[in-house]
Order: C-alpha cells, then structure tokens, then sequence
C-alpha cells in the first residue's frame, strides 16, 4: 500500500478490527498460532511451526491458518500455541513438540477434543477485549 | 452428540499431588454414570500457576473456577454445574476477597493477577504484520496527537497518568518531556533505551520481538511533542530477532507514511534509525549510551548538563526506556485519568517483571504495581521448585538489593523496593532457594559489576575491587569481623563518590545481604562454614558409613581418586585430595554422601 492519508488509516483499522474480532467469535476461520519469541524459538517453536503445516498439508485441511506471535509470558512451557477453531474454547497448549502437533491437529482440530497434559492457562486478562472500557 | 463442556482438570505437580488425579478418574466415571459422557470431555492441563488453591478444576464454556476440590466433587460437579446447569457455589473461588485487593481495576479476572498494558498485544498479534498492530488501536494514539491535540496537552495527559520511567530510576516521564520540549533549538532527538544488559532481564527484548510498534508509536509520539523530527533505537547485538522485528516493523510503517515525511498527511516528519550495542552494561546509563549512539566509548558522563538540555551532539535529547515507550501509546488513548487507577499512587500502571530463577513458572509476568512479591513468587510463579525452602529475591540486578522472607508482602512499587533496601531497576527479579549461598551471590552480583565498571572513576573502579577481595576472603575461611566495618566505608565512598549509577549501587547486594542474612556472614566468618555447602573451599564431602553398602559407584566417579575403600566396605574421601565437585553425592543411590 502507499503512503495513507488520516482516512486510509480509519478505513483500514475498522475493516482489520472485523478480521481481528473474529477470532474470538462463532464461525471464524481456525487459527493457529505459535509463540516465536527468543524464547520459544530456542525450545523448538520453528519445528512446531514446520509441522503444523506439514500436519494440515496431510489431512488436507485448507481453512486454518498457522501465524507467529511474541512471547506469551509463558517461558517454562514453550514452545506455546494458541488454537483458535470453531465451536472450541480457545486454548493455549504449551510443552509443545513435533509428536505433540499431530495429535493436536487430529484431535483438537478435526475431532474437536483437547488434548491431555498440555493445555496451560491464559496468562492475563486482555485490556483490548471488548468490555475492557469498563 | 457434540460435546458441550470442557472440564479441564489442573494436572501440575502441586495438584497432582494432592489428588487430582483422582478427581480426573472420578469426574470420568460420574460423567458416564450420569449419561453425559459424550457431551462432555475431561482433560488434564499443565500447571494453571495458582497452586495455593489447588486441586483446581476449569469448567469451559462457562470458565468457572473451582478450588479445593476434593475427589468426592466430582459428582455434584456433574449432577449441578453440567446437567442443571448452576455453578456449585461453595467450590468457586471467593472473589470477594480479590476484589478487595484487586478493586482498582474492576475488569481484572479475578485469578488472573496479571494485567497486561506493556505486554497486551504480545502474544496476541503477529509482531510482523503492521495490520494486526492497527487493528488492536494501534496508531490511534498517533492520530489523536497529531490532529486533535496539542503538545501541551500530551504532556498534561503524562502528568495525569503518573507514569514513571521505566529503565530503573523511575523518573516522571511527563516532566523529561517537558524539559526537552522547553528548549530552544532547531533540532532536537529522540532515544529508546534497548540495551537491557541486567543477568535474568528479558521484558525489553520480549516487548520488541512480540509488538515493536508500540514502541516506534511511542517514539513519533514524543517526537511531534517535543519537536524532535529523528530518533535513536539503542540495542544490543545480541538481539538478532528484536532487531529484525523492529526492522520489519519500521519498513512498514514507513510504507504506510507512519514514519517518514509528513506523516498522514500532518506536514510532520519524523524517522528512527537503530543503533547496535556491543552489549557492555555500562551503555545501558543514559550518557554512556548517548556517547555511544555518537561513535565514541560508551563512558559515563557528568551530569548536568542532562540529556534533555544537552544529549546526542550536544541537542536535546529525550531518552526512555523500551517498556515506557510502551506505556504511551494506551495512556494517549485510554486516557491518563484511567491509566493513574491502576497500580499505586506513587507507582502508577504495571511492571513487567522477568521471572526466573528457582521458581517453577519462569516466564514473563506484567502485573499492577503495588502486587506483593508473594503474589508474583508463588500465585503466578507456582512457588519454588522442588518443595524448597525460599531464601531471597533479587530485584533490580545488580543494582538493587536482595529480599528476604519477612518482606515478601511489600507491595512492589517504585518507594516500596527502596524502602526495603532493594529498588525496582528494570525488572529482573530472580529467586533464590535454601541451596543458594547469599555470600555467593553477593560476590556474583558485585564481581559482574565489577566487570562492567568502565573504570573511568576511582570509587567505582577501586572500591568494587576491594569489595570483591574482602567477599573472597568471606568465602574461603578469611573473613575477620573487622572486614564487615571495612565494607561499610568503601560502600560509602562508592555511593556518594561515583560518577555513574553503576558505581553509586554497585554495592546494593552486599549491604542489603549483609543486613538480612547476618547469620550467614557469620557462620561463614566465625564457623568457617557454608550452611548451604556452596563456597568450596568451606565444605566438605563425607560419606555416612551407616548408610554407605559398598557399592563402589562413588569411586568409579570421582575424578581425581580421592575415594577409597573395597566392594562391599566402607568407602571413606580423602579431604586433602577431594576438589569438591559434587561427583560423588551424584551418582550415590543409598544418599549416604553429605556436605558439611
Ligand atoms: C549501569 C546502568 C545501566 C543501565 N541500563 C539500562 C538499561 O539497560 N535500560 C534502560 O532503559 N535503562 C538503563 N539504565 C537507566 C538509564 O540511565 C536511564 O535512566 C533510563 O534509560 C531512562 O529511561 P526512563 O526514564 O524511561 O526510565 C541504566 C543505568 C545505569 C546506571
Ligand atoms: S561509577 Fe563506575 S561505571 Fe560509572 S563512571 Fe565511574 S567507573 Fe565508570
Ligand atoms: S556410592 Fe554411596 S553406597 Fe556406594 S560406595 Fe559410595 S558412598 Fe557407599
């Protein structure tokens, strides 16, 4: 895009805040999102990013997206991943390694089940959401 | 039939072991029993960081927390909260009595004792899509400063929020931007202190790598409001990720006319260079880095003139740190007003602490000021690893001072740390156990400050010397009273006598050690011991010929042959040859190797 003026600016955050949202609501697209700071990058968060796609490449699922993040704060347990799939609580799974993403794709992601052991707790309340006005 | 509840089962090693296990087992079976088995699924999680309450069970959609639960739970968990649908009230968590604490910032979760302003889109967004920043407010704050307000009225925004800096010192940022605005000149700079160099520090680093435009809007922010039109990023080499994150983050924002001339079509210019560290401690101290961002030797110098009069080249120069910068962009857009409710009224807003050390969620952590250390030790840091006793915190890296036990329940705050002899310093805060030696860490600290003194003032470069020898002696038998009256004095020449803030704190783990953990300067000064069988040359390896089968593993071990004895015997250690490695209590299966 080319340098915005003030109004590109407006129209382009209100249409990305729709994109955005909808990772909190019913019928979004999945996501999948892998913390790659220095930390989970050095526990192999890349490794888990590869296999993710690889994993949804061999089940042929095309409606998830696999996107990187900072550090999610939870250093003692990366790699972390955030799934984000329909009809599923979002969940942060940590202690993630390669044989850890099949199941995770098999189970979360196609059979909407959660995966045992890995499941770690969000680390704060979000001062972004919606009510957070208040 | 699909399933319809989530009920998440805390599977850490403090719940695990008070039953959990059991209650996963009986949730199981009472879901089956009571024909909700397929609608429901049980899982075992990681560690949810609020052992204190364990066992603790989650129930999703509904994100019901349930504490103490016992096995026998499991059924009126199933037969109330999943079938009937009501939340069992006497197993949730009180909240009452959080609300109290926790008043000031009504939206906080209750259990959740992290808040997140510095850190809310880490984590969250993708650091190198710009979109995703823009989509989270961001750049709004940019917006409002240069259409809607003026830069008088920023500042009164800053002035209202309190904020203070983060790099340590806590200084009000509202009054550095006003003294750098005051000045008359043409050209006036702009500087992000990202030299991070405390051991155990890593928020500035996580910062930038999860959301590196918070920080380049915050630096435009304070340009249009200080008249400044070119800003400095100082950070280290040793960031490769950080520094690309930013690099990206600036080609794009660049692209998009948020950095640049005229930015949004304003008329105002403003772009930001990076500028590489080679990682000395020392740059970190806002002249020494600005005469490094120059070209020259990053060496202290004497203050005034400040850097807000005169800085880079002799300009104005407003320099902040990473985790302020951060701060701004939400203070212009939420309001200074909602931004001062949160923390304390000395300290407003969070502090983003790095976690580490003997504790058993290491990691990052933004909490409000005025949190105690207890909260952040053991509600989010789940307590010390390995059921170990708590010794001490460290916060402020070598700056500041260690903590010990009876001042867990200050609330952190800028005043707070100082009055307990310690100080907020960048965040680093590190946990020490039963099995650390405070003198050791005392001398760990000072010999890094030691390293990192740039030697250009006699206190500083002498007296850290001189502290370390007497710490030496301390540790290897030689300490004499007379040494702790010793310490006092070169302390004070270094406190009032140095040039630069390394020198003037240099001595802040030494004196606050020594005033909290006496008994163990003198157990090393008058017993020659190490009661937590570190110092090497106080310990020494015996083997319990009680327990000692004769198993011979200890003498294959040992690297140096100091062990002897036949199979089956008795094995003894000869003290004069043993170097005190520890091999030999390693590798003993019948735990009959001690120090003492
Ligand atoms: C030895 C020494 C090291 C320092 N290291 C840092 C650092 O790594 N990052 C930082 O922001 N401030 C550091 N400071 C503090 C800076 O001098 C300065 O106070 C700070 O960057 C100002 O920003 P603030 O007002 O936003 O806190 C250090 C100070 C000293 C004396
Ligand atoms: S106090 Fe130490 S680090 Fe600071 S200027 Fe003096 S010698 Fe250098
Ligand atoms: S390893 Fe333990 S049991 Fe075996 S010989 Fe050494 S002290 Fe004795």
């Amino acid at each position: 895009m080319a340098k915005m003026t003030l109004a590109d600016l407006r129209a382009l955050r209100d249409a990305k805040k729709v994109d955005i949202k909808k990772r909190a609501t019913e019928g979004k697209e999945g996501r999948v999102i892998i913390g790659m700071g220095t930390c989970g990058i050095a526990s192999g968060a890349k490794v888990v990013l590869d296999e993710f796609l690889t994993q949804l490449d061999k089940y042929g699922i095309t409606n998830i997206s696999v996107t990187q993040t900072g550090c999610m704060g939870l250093c003692s347990v990366e790699p972390t991943i955030e799934v984000i799939v329909p009809d599923m609580p979002d969940i942060i799974y940590g202690n993630v390694d390669k044989a850890t993403v099949e199941t995770i794709v098999k189970e979360h992601i196609i059979g909407n089940k959660l995966v045992n052991d890995h499941i770690i707790d969000r680390p704060a309340s979000d001062i972004m959401s919606d009510d957070g006005d208040k | 039939m699909a399933i319809r509840n989530y009920i998440l089962v805390c599977g850490g090693t403090g719940c695990e072991s008070s039953h959990s296990d059991e209650i996963y087992q009986n949730l199981l079976a009472e879901a089956e029993a009571q024909g909700v088995g397929d609608e429901v699924q049980v899982v075992k999680t990681g560690c949810f960081g609020f052992c204190e309450q364990g066992p603790i069970v989650k129930i999703l959609p509904e994100d019901s927390f349930y504490v103490q639960v016992k096995p026998q739970d499991a059924k009126e968990l199933i037969s109330e909260h999943i079938i009937k649908g009501r939340q069992v009230e006497r197993l949730l968590y009180n909240i009452d009595t959080l609300k109290q604490k926790t008043a000031k910032v009504d939206d906080i979760e209750f259990y959740k004792k992290q808040y997140r302003i510095v850190l809310r889109n880490c984590g969250f967004i993708d650091p190198e899509n710009i979109d995703e920043y823009i989509a989270r407010s961001g750049y709004e704050a940019l917006e409002k400063v240069l259409f809607d307000m003026s830069p008088d009225d920023v500042i009164a925004e800053l002035k209202i929020a309190g904020l203070r800096g983060r790099g340590g010192a806590g200084f009000p940022t509202w009054m550095k931007w006003n003294f750098t605005k005051m000045q008359q000149n043409e050209i006036k700079y702009v500087a992000c202190n990202a030299d991070e160099g405390d051991p155990g520090a890593y928020m500035d680093r996580s910062t930038l790598e999860g959301d590196p435009h918070t920080v380049i809007e915050g630096m435009t922010i304070c340009g249009k409001t200080i008249g400044a039109h070119q800003g400095f990023i100082y950070i280290r080499a040793e960031y490769p990720l950080a520094i690309h994150r930013l690099e990206v983050a600036m080609a794009q924002a660049r692209e998009y006319g948020l950095l640049g001339k005229d930015i949004l079509g304003s008329g105002f210019d403003f772009d930001i260079e990076i500028r590489l560290g080679a990682g000395a401690f020392v740059c970190g101290e806002e002249t020494a880095l600005l005469q490094s961002i120059e070209g020259h030797r990053g060496t202290p110098q004497p203050r005034p003139p400040f850097p807000a009069v005169k800085g880079l080249w002799q300009k104005p120069t407003c320099l902040n740190n990473v985790e302020t910068w951060a701060n701004v962009p939400v203070i212009i857009t939420r309001g200074g007003a909602w931004f001062n409710k949160i923390g304390t009224k000395d300290s407003p807003g969070t502090k983003v602490f790095a976690l580490t050390g003997k504790v058993k969620n290491s990691g990052l952590v933004e909490v409000p000021m005025g949190t105690t250390l207890r909260e952040i030790i053991y509600d989010i840091g789940g307590g010390i690893i390995g059921g170990k006793k708590f010794k001490a915190v460290q916060t402020g890296g070598p700056s500041g001072g260690m903590i010990s036990a009876e001042n867990l329940d200050t609330p952190i705050d800028f005043g707070g740390l100082s009055a307990i002899g310690s100080m907020m310093g960048s965040g680093s805060m590190i946990v020490m156990n039963e099995d650390d030696c405070i003198v050791d860490v005392a001398k760990f600290y000072l010999n890094f400050s030691v390293d990192e003194s740039c030697g250009k003032c006699a206190p500083c470069r002498i007296g850290g010397r001189s502290l370390l020898n007497i710490l030496e002696k301390f540790t290897s038998g030689n300490g004499t009273h007379e040494d702790i009256d010793k310490i006092k004095a070169i302390s004070h020449a270094m406190q009032v006598g140095s040039l630069c803030a390394l020198g003037q704190t240099a001595p802040n783990p030494l004196l606050s050690s020594l005033k909290w953990y006496a008994d163990e300067y003198e157990a090393h000064i008058v017993d020659k011991k190490c009661p937590a069988g570190k110092c090497k040359k106080l310990i020494t390896y015996v083997i319990d010929p009680d327990k000692c089968i004769g198993c011979t593993a200890c003498a294959r071990k040992c690297p140096v042959g100091a062990i002897s004895g036949e199979v089956k015997k008795k094995h003894t250690i000869d003290a004069s040859i043993c170097i005190k490695c520890g091999a030999c209590m390693a590798s003993c299966k019948f735990d009959a190797i001690s120090v003492h």
